[in-house]
């Protein structure tokens, strides 16, 4: 059963020889001396993000400030994390409009499939990834927080669906 | 048609029909999908959305499955290239003019035009022209359209006109200018109009109450029983997020074939009612106390234990479940409690003893089919219960002949000779009747109708009504107007009289779930099983007259509920305790009760309800009761531990109803009883009217008369009469008229109705205008007001 001779050997000779250390240090020695850096000065510096990143929710309005959520409840469907709640009604317009529009962003695992589904391009996962909870609670997103998102970055949404709008 | 199979072959499979049935009842039959949206199984064929085209063999052009009758060796393709290039190509067709918002529409998930798409459809269309649009149409306040999705395959318009009896919605233009509606702006109105939802295979219509409520697969379905008729319908009841969502039917052949009533189907809407109760509360000093349930079962029994038991009323609403019923007489009677009572609405007991333990139809719903001659004595089942009536109108559309005696005139869904007349003439119109058929049968006559008769001459025809009712299959109802008619047992001794001169079988139309009341005692004078009692208590009236009554305890039952509001509001008033036990208290309630007891729904409880056949139809909770609302039975079983009698110690439904039915199981359902001595003649005073106080189709029981969208199908309470009693009396429509019985008065708007007979106004019972007013069938004063 014991290891043959020859190859332990060869074993005793690698370990004392220092020989994998010295090929570590050699990576090392290199990175320390390359020019064309790859490590990126976070937050100062940020990489360049896909137009299909996806980030934290948004819903997102028309021009003329009408909600677009119809409250189909396909994204509630499709969500595999069960992380949308959606309750609804009729406006006193007679449309069909959510009363209740909350995410678990503990649940949500960010596959998009909300954004798939939706028929009116409501609900869109944005290229924002920083943000933070302090208080218990704060992980459910409601209506008026992702609506407010929405406000906020609409340029963005609008110029990363139209990057991404030839591929579709 | 001939009986005998022939055999012929679909996609190479051998199947059996008879032929000259339509190709596609044999594929149904088989489990062979065939694509449709016209053809309904209970509905005539139309062939008119060509989605079900399959292959034939020798036939040049695909045909249509619904429309092709079977042939003997026939051979049929239903998945070939050539039958899926036809389905798809119709697919197309259909569409084009369809609008692609799904995800707002409420059929989306439950749709057949959008599963068939999923099937059939392309994956693009060659149309790219404009999409047709149709205005939105106000068909009333049970049915949302949107008319625009609607593939015209004229479901509704053949419901309509086959099955509701009323040509209510129809199709006007042609081709792509094609529309389906009223025509003339206005409500459908039929008694069965939910059912239109059902059929719609897209979502043109959908029920309004539940619109943009939730999606079909949030929804959860569970069984149950629709407790407003004596049909029990079996119904479906879709609960989301722990609430009932709607109701939809469980077909059920025997019953209500796949429909369901308006009433069951929309009655869900008074569970989120404001006057629903969800603590228990004591009334202290005036004030209204939310009190712990230990609390106010000590309250109760405490009250129960120290007031003489002579001195207690108890009555029960017709829409309680069996057990319910069972327990409530049995915790009375273990208190030697006499006066109990169900029947809140008959007026006349006197021959309750000779009447038979329990009465219902006397055959079974579908044997009404059979019968070749109705005659219905003062019943109005197009609204007591529409799917028995549906029953009826299938009968008569078979050809069976329907006579109808009533007090006023009826707009039934078929042909009905019908014989009107003011609520006390009815029963001379009865006798006439009875001489008739006595006559012709050669018998002599009873000793007890032999005053009423003598005064009586037979018509031609009067004869001819009897010989109809010679037909080998003749049935003779007495409806809900006949047991609330002031001469009830007058009515019911020469009913059974007619019965027995003319060979008819004799039934009852009896109200929700009486028959368990009455099977299991919820009665004055018998008990259990029908088991007379040597020392009877008070009939319902008579326990409301009696002074010494200190206590009063409801179970299911309100003011609306009762025969004769005025006279029971007396009394509530005067009682020093009023028990209450049920869902809902409104102002009234809270004003004349003294404990609240918050107790089930038929969604919330199981139980046991007997149908118009006597058929026990058990049904489980569907949610959780809200707040501290806890099971009826349950209430009383533990009413029951705390006063300490024996034998309430049941843990489930399930054990009363099997202990039950083995009690029951000898006590036959009959219709005919003993004839009393003489027969009550009621005179009528002149200088007054007679009061006809049916109870309208929507407020037959506390959680109907909470359901908004139904409420919102009555028209408002008003004073229907003859024009010549307008003439006599100086009115005119619209004008408001004061109507006095006993000792307060109401002032309504006056209506002409040639259906109500002169001498009479139509003034409905069970409405919070009628709460003033005495007896449904009573005299009543009119003047202009």
């Amino acid at each position: 059963m014991g290891i043959p001779l020859k190859d332990s050997l060869k074993h005793y000779w690698k370990t004392f020889s220092l020989n994998e250390l010295l090929k570590g240090m050699r990576v090392t020695g290199k990175y320390l001396f390359d020019r064309n850096k790859i490590t990126i000065q976070y937050p100062e510096e940020k990489t360049p993000l896909s137009p299909r990143f996806r980030g934290h929710h948004a819903l997102r309005r028309y021009p003329n400030g009408e909600e677009r959520c119809i409250a189909c409840k396909l994204c509630e469907a499709v969500c595999p994390a069960l992380a949308i709640k959606i309750e609804l009604e009729e406006r006193p317009d007679g449309t069909r409009r959510t009363t209740r529009y909350d995410i678990d962003m503990f649940k949500c695992i960010y596959c998009g499939f909300c954004e798939e589904a939706c028929p009116v391009d409501a609900i869109v996962e944005t290229s924002l990834f920083e943000y933070h909870f302090e208080n218990r609670g704060e992980n459910i997103s409601n209506k008026q927080k992702l609506l407010a998102i929405g406000d906020r970055y609409e340029a963005e949404i609008a110029r990363m669906k139209a990057a991404d709008a030839p591929y579709r | 048609m001939s009986d005998e199979l022939v055999s012929f072959e679909v996609n190479g499979q051998t199947l059996q029909a008879r032929p000259g049935s339509m190709l596609i009842a044999a594929t149904d039959a088989a489990g062979i999908t065939v694509p449709r949206f016209c053809y309904h199984k209970k509905l005539s064929v139309a062939a008119n959305c060509r989605m079900c085209l399959v292959e034939v063999e020798k036939a040049p052009k695909p045909m249509p499955a619904c429309a092709t009758p079977i042939m003997a060796g026939m051979k049929v393709w239903t998945n070939s290239p050539k039958a899926r290039a036809a389905q798809k190509d119709v697919m197309e067709f259909l569409l084009i003019n369809h609008p692609l918002d799904c995800p707002i529409c409420d059929q989306g998930g439950e749709c057949e035009l959008q599963d068939l798409s999923v099937g059939f459809g392309n994956s693009s269309s060659e149309y790219v022209e404009i999409k047709r649009v149709v205005r939105e149409k106000d068909i009333g306040p049970l049915i949302e359209t949107a008319m625009t999705r609607c593939i015209h395959c004229t479901r509704c318009v053949r419901f309509g006109e086959e099955i509701a009896g009323m040509r209510e919605l129809g199709a006007t233009g042609r081709s792509q200018y094609t529309e389906i509606g009223t025509y003339v702006a206005k409500a459908v109105t039929s008694e069965l109009s939910g059912n239109m939802i059902d059929v719609c295979p897209v979502g043109a219509l959908t029920a309004k109450p539940s619109r943009y409520t939730a999606r079909p697969w949030e929804m959860r379905s569970y069984d149950s029983i629709a407790p407003h008729d004596c049909v029990g319908s079996n119904i479906h009841v879709h609960t989301a997020r722990g609430k009932v969502i709607r109701v939809v039917p469980r077909e059920n052949e025997a019953i209500n074939e796949c429909w369901i009533a308006d009433r069951d189907r929309f009655s869900y809407e008074g569970l989120q009612s404001q006057e629903r109760l969800l603590k228990p509360q004591i009334k202290r000093d005036g004030h209204w106390k939310e009190v712990s349930w230990q609390e106010a079962l000590d309250t109760v029994s405490g009250i129960l234990r120290k007031q003489l038991a002579f001195n207690i009323a108890a009555f029960a609403g017709p829409s309680s479940t069996l057990e319910e019923f069972f327990l409530f007489q049995k915790l009375l009677r273990g208190l030697n409690i006499k006066n109990i009572d169900h029947r809140l609405r008959q007026v006349d007991f006197s021959d309750q003893t000779l009447t038979p333990v329990a009465s219902g139809l006397g055959l079974s719903l579908a044997e009404l089919e059979q019968q070749q001659a109705i005659f219905l004595i003062g019943a109005n089942p197009r609204h007591d219960q529409p799917m028995l009536n549906h029953r009826i109108r299938k009968a008569s559309i078979a050809g069976a002949k329907v006579l109808a005696l009533n007090p006023r005139r009826l707009a039934f869904n078929y042909a009905a000779e019908q014989i009107v007349a003011a609520p006390l003439d009815m029963v001379t119109e009865l006798a006439v009747l009875v001489k008739a058929a006595l006559e012709a049968a050669n018998q002599a006559v009873p000793n007890a109708l032999a005053e009423l008769l003598a005064k009586v001459e037979v018509s031609a025809g009067a004869r001819s009504q009897v010989a109809l009712l010679k037909a080998p299959n003749a049935l003779i109802l007495l409806g809900q107007m006949a047991v609330q008619h002031p001469a009830f047992s007058s009515l019911r001794s020469l009913a059974s009289v007619l019965a027995q001169a003319t060979g008819a079988k004799l039934g009852y139309l009896p109200e929700a779930n009486s028959i368990a009341a009455s099977l299991v005692g919820v009665l004055p004078h018998r008990e259990l099983a029908g088991k007379p009692l040597a020392e009877p208590g008070l009939p319902v009236n008579a326990a409301l007259n009696d002074k010494n009554l200190t206590t009063v305890v409801l179970m299911n039952a309100e003011l609306d509920d009762f025969a004769n509001p005025q006279q029971t509001l007396k009394a509530l008033r005067t009682a020093k305790h009023v028990i209450v036990l049920a869902p809902f208290a409104d102002a009234q309630a809270r004003e004349y009760a003294t404990v609240l007891l918050p107790t089930s729904t038929f969604v919330e409880t199981s139980g046991t309800l007997i149908n118009a056949e006597g058929l026990w139809q058990s049904f489980k909770g569907v949610v959780t009761p809200p707040g501290e609302v806890r099971p009826l039975w349950k209430v009383l079983r533990v009413l029951g531990n705390a006063l300490n009698l024996p034998d309430f110690d049941y843990v489930e439904t399930s054990e009363i109803a099997a202990e039950l039915k083995l009690e029951l199981k000898t006590v036959p359902l009959t219709a005919i009883g003993e004839l009393p001595e003489t027969l009550l003649v009621t005179k009528q005073e002149a200088s007054l009217m007679q009061r006809i106080g049916d109870v309208p189709i929507y407020r037959t029981d506390a959680l109907v008369r909470r359901a908004q969208s139904l409420q919102a199908m009555l028209s408002s309470p008003s004073v229907r009469m003859h024009g010549a009693d307008m003439d006599r009396l100086g009115i005119n429509t619209g004008d408001l008229v004061r109507l006095g019985q006993g000792e307060s008065y109401v002032q309504l708007p006056a209506e002409l109705d040639g259906a109500v007979p002169a001498g009479c106004v139509w003034v409905q019972s069970g409405t919070e205008a009628a709460r003033a007013l005495g007896s449904a069938f009573g005299s009543i004063m009119v003047d202009k007001g």
